[in-house]
């Protein structure tokens, strides 16, 4: 397995007891060096899919090999926020690095560390309890940031976070792949946030990956087109179509050139994962793009 | 050195408003031959937009001869675009004219429409 990729599934599935299936049948591929945004309504399986890749749960389908290696092998060079962030409130700032110092013996960068912490204006001798959802996001940050690791899993880093605060981190996380390289991957289920910030997309909806590959890419395999409403999308694969009145507004994947007579348009990455979401049935799309 | 602002809801990619920035950048003089352009690490930190969309901005300025990668060191600015300076001959004019235009009681859009269809009548087929 090259190292060149930061995650590979093949037939990927989980069940939770008898009844319960978060995933079932996942295969995609994502390289190293890309910010992944995860996307996918509440209950898709996004948290699933980062709890398999950060190893604290096994897959009962297929195979998740993470930095070319099982997740379990994978966790000393993997960093894993998970969604409610758990740290230590008694603990000071101060104290909590220290931990992080001691647990990752050998790979704990304190300078990194310390300076997500100083970039957040917090003071080494709070506690963690006195924070604010912000603060305790950064702290919770700058732990796994000092792990220095290759491959960073954040489950919704955002959510409950005011504008301001969502930008600094978000600008610190950039900061951190641009000035190492490291592979991120976050979850959310507000696209929005994450358009900026993501070159790739995993779009998750009822335990299946609906999207996979380079945002750019994807963009460029969808059109919106509108049409007269007799007109025959055949043989474009359609994602969604809706007329209105005596008009055919579609998102399609072109199999080819569209008539001229239709007006068309890129679509935004929201419409294409909308588009998707909307229409269960859709056939999805995994980019199987090399590098 | 440049900072750059990005708007989300302009409708134009976000690599491009790098590109059209350091442009008008280097237009006003802001920027000049042997400045460096802010890192990646900087401007993604400033904005937090993906890294590779500042890359692919610098790539195409490169391409476009009007800045040159150093290793190690950065990317700096080749030459300067037109000439116009801040403080040139032209900008006092327009100045004026727009001094005027206020008064004779425009609004800003009737005076960016107006000197637009200008622009247009003058220089069309030109590229932008």
């Amino acid at each position: 397995m090259s190292s060149d990729t930061a995650l590979r599934a093949e037939a990927l599935g989980k069940r939770f007891g008898r009844r319960g299936r978060a995933l079932r049948d996942c295969s995609f591929r994502l390289p190293a060096g890309r910010v992944c945004a995860v996307v996918g309504p509440n209950g898709a399986g996004k948290s699933t899919l980062l709890t398999l890749a950060a190893g604290l749960a096994a897959p009962t389908e297929g195979t998740l090999s993470v930095l070319g290696t099982t997740p379990a092998a994978a966790r000393p060079r993997v960093g894993y926020l998970a969604q409610d962030k758990p740290l230590y409130p008694q603990l000071t700032i101060a104290e909590t690095l220290r931990m992080g110092a001691d647990l990752n013996p050998g790979r704990w960068d304190a300078a990194a560390a310390e300076e997500v912490v100083a970039a957040g204006d917090l003071d080494p001798g709070s506690r963690v309890r006195t924070l604010s959802g912000g603060q305790h996001t950064r702290v919770a940050l700058a732990l796994a940031l000092g792990k220095r690791p290759e491959l960073l899993l954040l489950d919704e880093p955002m959510a409950d976070l005011d504008p301001l605060a969502r930008h600094q981190l978000m600008g610190t996380l950039m900061a951190e792949a641009a000035q190492h390289g490291t592979t991120i991957v976050m979850s959310s289920h507000v696209v929005a946030e994450l358009e900026d910030s993501c070159d790739h997309l995993l779009l998750v909806g009822d335990g299946r990956i609906r999207l996979s590959g380079d945002i750019d890419e994807l963009l460029a395999a969808h059109l919106r087109v509108t049409a007269p409403e007799s007109a025959a999308l055949a043989p474009h694969t359609v994602v969604d179509s809706r007329v209105t009145g005596r008009q055919l507004s579609a998102l399609i994947r072109p199999a080819g050139p569209v008539p001229d007579a239709w007006r068309t348009s890129a679509p935004s990455l929201e419409e294409l994962v909308l588009a998707h979401l909307r229409n269960p049935g859709a056939p999805s799309l995994v980019e199987e793009s090399a590098a | 050195m440049v900072e750059y602002r990005i708007d989300r809801h302009s409708g134009v990619a976000t690599y491009v408003q790098i590109v059209q920035q350091t442009k008008q950048a280097l237009r006003m003089g802001l920027l000049m031959p042997g400045d460096r352009l802010p890192t990646a690490r900087e401007v993604v930190e400033a904005t937090a937009i993906n890294p590779n969309t500042v890359l692919k901005a610098y790539r195409e300025l490169e391409r476009e001869g009007l800045v040159e990668a150093r290793r190690g060191l950065g990317t700096f600015v080749r030459r300067g675009l037109g000439a116009t300076p801040a403080d040139s001959p032209l900008r006092t004019e327009l100045e004026e004219w727009a001094r005027r235009a206020r008064a004779a009681g425009l609004e800003r859009d009737d005076v960016a429409a107006l000197f637009t269809a200008v622009l247009d009548k003058h220089f069309q087929g030109d590229p932008s």
